[in-house]
């Protein structure tokens, strides 16, 4: 009651007056944490080059995505980092061995045709990297194709260019003896930047699920659609089991199940959505595998799945607390009989 | 195993139930409000410049709906006048100049053997004795347990505290579980129950061991344990809970048989039988980044904030909200020379650093909201169909389902405004059905 306190202007704040520490700027964080592991298994494979690669997408995004706000007048976002996340993810699904320029390209497309033009963070209606991969696949097929020997397979291959595991299982032909499940689960193989080990996605997948920034749903019901339809469908001249096998642990599967497939603004909100939409990327992939023009069909299914997340989203709504299936039949029936 | 619901977050408890009760000298001044509760606001029956003791009542209304208010020290009345209501705005007041004597008021005896086994008798003197939902809600308990009487098979005690910060309940376990037990009876006796199940959260273990030492069943009450979990002590979850029913939308708990009565309250309804005692004083919580230090404080009604946040210690920066209750459903006060009511079980002093407010709030489209809501509803739709002011879809969603526990806006790494949004959703409804009715009328 002194004068000090009859000054005192205070915030008048609807509720809650607390909240959690998880913003946006730190859940981009950590999902740029949870990639380091697959970086790092490309550095012990190939070098630094990697590295380089990993820098300038990074730092271009976030140029293209401040340079984009900024002569639109719009507020300045990169520090939530996002643009950061979209230009890690681009270099992690480009060959190990790509010209500097060509992720670039990928990113002035993902930043500003796919995420800014929509509106920014949240959105889009594709996961930017993924298109910006498949905007560099259609224009850049003979660069996007090169897939450089791993020197920790400089002993076994002496080429500079090799074939990857999954073009030998398209192929149908027989797995090389180097590519053995160790050696796949270990990365030890050609590939995209942020693919080549199971274990090092693994391990980010576990960080993103302790740190409660994705929901299981998406990858396992992803995953585990492929496991179950290769079991069942196997293909000639390998046993079903290790074609099962070899299909998860090759190409961009669980990269894509993991860190694609759980974008948030792409993918769909409510817990039975996010399975039928995990199922879809799964069932599309196998499609693609087996009867596609291309090897890899993780990609374009989780675009495909992209453009149906909305309609998921609307297909699933939650019955609210309080209300038991059996008032939803009766609601409906009485809605009917009027009529 | 523990009880619990689907849904809900875990805030930063920030509690300190290890803090003593720290009895705070009733203020030179009290403001006693003649609203404390929902309903008809009281008429003062006392005049300015008459003496009141402690415990005297100073205002009632005969309305159904509606609890007197008493004095909560002695002395002489300077004033009935508008003065700052906690939850904002003015409120007509008496104000009484402490004589510091604290001379009780004995117009209430304890009641005897036989009434105390009487509902009516029991009923009476909660009403007597301006008995409201000490939780924070303030609603009447004689005329909820009234409206419950025929309909309730189960009443549930609120023990789960889920609030931050928070300690007056936990406090009032382990200080007096058999008074705590002893007013549990009373109002199960009240509601014409057998029995009273005491929903407590689990990280109030010593609470209680405590509680049962003091044979709960031979009370009739059986302790069950708990989740903890945020908002655990809302009634709709207590319910669930506890019994697994689920209150149909737009509904009370009563409608499945439940009646939710918080512990403060039982407390309270003990001192009002065994002891003749109104609802004068009760434990405020004081803490926040901008005090020196937290304390649990046996504070009188009517104490106003400043003069509470100096009796504990004072400011250690410079306040800049002012949160009654906890932070996740308490309200902010406008004036800190408000004075604290029945309902007030903490008075919160923030500086910036509990606000994590963005200058541009965005919707990331992760759905965390979604997964939090206790009662499934999706907040992320519904604030994209109130940016876009259509009612109807709002409707369509249930926003009037939102309890604004807050549980969607606190997860929310957006910093969307969320509840803020449906709640002025459900305030724009209320107002197209009048707007309706009107029409018709003409």
């Amino acid at each position: 009651m002194n004068e000090k306190n009859e000054r005192l202007i205070l915030d008048v704040a609807y509720q809650p007056q607390v909240r959690t520490e998880l913003d946006t700027k730190r859940i981009m964080l950590t999902v740029i944490v949870a990639l380091l592991p697959a970086l790092v298994v490309s550095v012990i494979r190939y070098g630094a080059y990697p590295l380089a690669v990993a820098a300038v997408s990074t730092a271009s995004a976030v140029f293209f995505e401040w340079a984009y706000r900024a002569l639109m007048k719009k507020s300045r976002t990169v520090d939530d980092l996002s643009a950061a996340v979209t230009g890690l993810l681009l270099a992690m699904v480009m060959p190990a061995g790509i010209p500097l320029w060509v992720p670039v390209i990928g990113d002035l497309f993902a930043i500003v045709v796919v995420k800014q033009l929509y509106g920014g963070i949240g959105k889009n209606f594709l996961n930017p990297a993924l298109a910006g991969r498949a905007f560099l696949l259609a224009s850049y097929a003979m660069l996007m194709g090169v897939w450089t020997t791993p020197k920790t397979l400089a002993g076994a291959v002496d080429t500079v260019t090799m074939a990857t595991p999954l073009s030998y299982l398209y192929g149908g032909k027989a797995l090389p003896e180097y590519f053995s499940r160790l050696n796949l689960f270990l990365g030890n193989r050609p590939g995209c930047i942020g693919e080549l080990s199971t274990l090092a996605i693994l391990i980010g997948a576990a960080i993103l699920l302790v740190f409660k920034i994705i929901d299981w749903r998406i990858p396992v019901s992803t995953v585990g659609t492929v496991a179950v339809l290769t079991l069942i469908f196997g293909k000639d001249g390998y046993g079903n089991f290790d074609w099962m096998v070899y299909n998860l642990l090759t190409g961009g599967l669980l990269f894509g199940a993991v860190f694609m497939a759980t974008d948030y603004a792409t993918s769909p909100v409510t817990r039975k959505g996010r399975v039928l939409y995990g199922f879809g990327i799964g069932a599309l992939t196998v499609l693609i595998r087996y009867f596609g023009g291309y090897p890899e069909g993780i990609s374009y299914a989780i675009l495909i799945m992209n453009l149906c997340s909305w309609a998921i989203d609307k297909a699933f709504h939650r019955r609210q607390f309080g209300v038991t299936a059996e008032d939803i039949k009766a609601e409906k029936a009485a809605r009917e009989g009027k009529k | 195993m523990a009880h619990t619901f689907k849904g809900g977050v875990h805030p930063n408890y920030m509690k300190a139930p290890e803090v003593p009760v720290s009895v705070i000298a009733p203020p030179p001044q009290v403001v006693i409000p003649l609203a404390q509760h929902i309903g008809a606001p009281c008429i003062p029956i006392v005049e300015v410049g008459a003496y009141v003791t402690m415990g005297q009542k100073i205002g009632d209304n005969p309305a159904p709906v509606s609890a007197p208010v008493h004095a909560s020290v002695s002395g002489r009345v300077v004033a009935i006048e508008p003065r700052p209501y906690p939850m904002g705005g003015t409120s007509m007041s008496v104000v009484i100049e402490n004589d510091g004597l604290d001379t009780k008021c004995d117009a209430l005896e304890p009641l005897t053997e036989e009434q105390l086994k009487d509902p009516d008798a029991i009923l009476e003197r909660i009403r007597e004795c301006g008995i409201v939902g000490m939780g924070g809600a303030m609603f009447p308990t004689a005329f909820k347990i009234r409206g419950g009487i025929g309909k309730v098979d189960r009443l549930i005690i609120n023990g789960a505290e889920c609030e931050p910060y928070l300690n007056g309940d936990h406090l009032t376990m382990k200080l007096f579980p058999e008074e705590l037990l002893k007013g549990i009876e009373l109002v199960r006796i009240a509601s014409g129950v057998d029995k009273a199940y005491y929903g407590i959260e689990v990280n109030k273990q010593d609470a209680i061991s405590v509680l049962k030492a003091h044979y709960p069943e031979k009370y009739g009450v059986e302790i069950v344990s708990e989740k903890v979990k945020y908002p655990q002590g809302g009634e709709k979850m207590q319910v669930k809970a506890v019994t697994g029913r689920e209150v149909k939308p737009g509904g009370l708990p009563s409608g499945v048989g439940c009646n939710v009565v918080s512990t403060r309250t039982c407390y309270a309804v003990y001192q009002a039988c065994y002891e003749g005692r109104p609802v004068i004083d009760r434990i405020v919580t004081v803490a926040g980044s901008a005090m020196k230090q937290t304390v649990n404080a046996l504070t009188r009604v009517g104490t106003p904030f400043a003069y509470l946040a100096e009796q504990c210690g004072g400011f250690a920066k410079t306040p800049r909200k002012i949160v009654l209750g906890g932070p996740m459903m308490g309200i902010c006060a406008t004036d800190i020379n408000a004075p604290t009511v029945k309902g007030t079980s903490g008075v919160l002093f923030f500086t910036e650093k509990e606000d994590r407010n963005v200058k541009e709030p965005t919707c990331i489209h992760c759905g965390k909201c979604i997964s939090v809501c206790p009662m499934r509803l999706e907040p992320m739709f519904m604030y994209m169909y109130y940016k876009k002011g259509d009612l109807d879809m709002l409707k369509k969603f249930h926003v009037t389902d939102c309890f604004e526990c807050g549980s969607c806006a606190y997860n929310c790494p957006g910093r969307l405004p969320l509840t803020h949004a449906f709640k002025t959703a459900k305030v724009m409804l209320q107002e197209q059905v009048v707007r309706e009715k009107e029409a018709a009328a003409k």
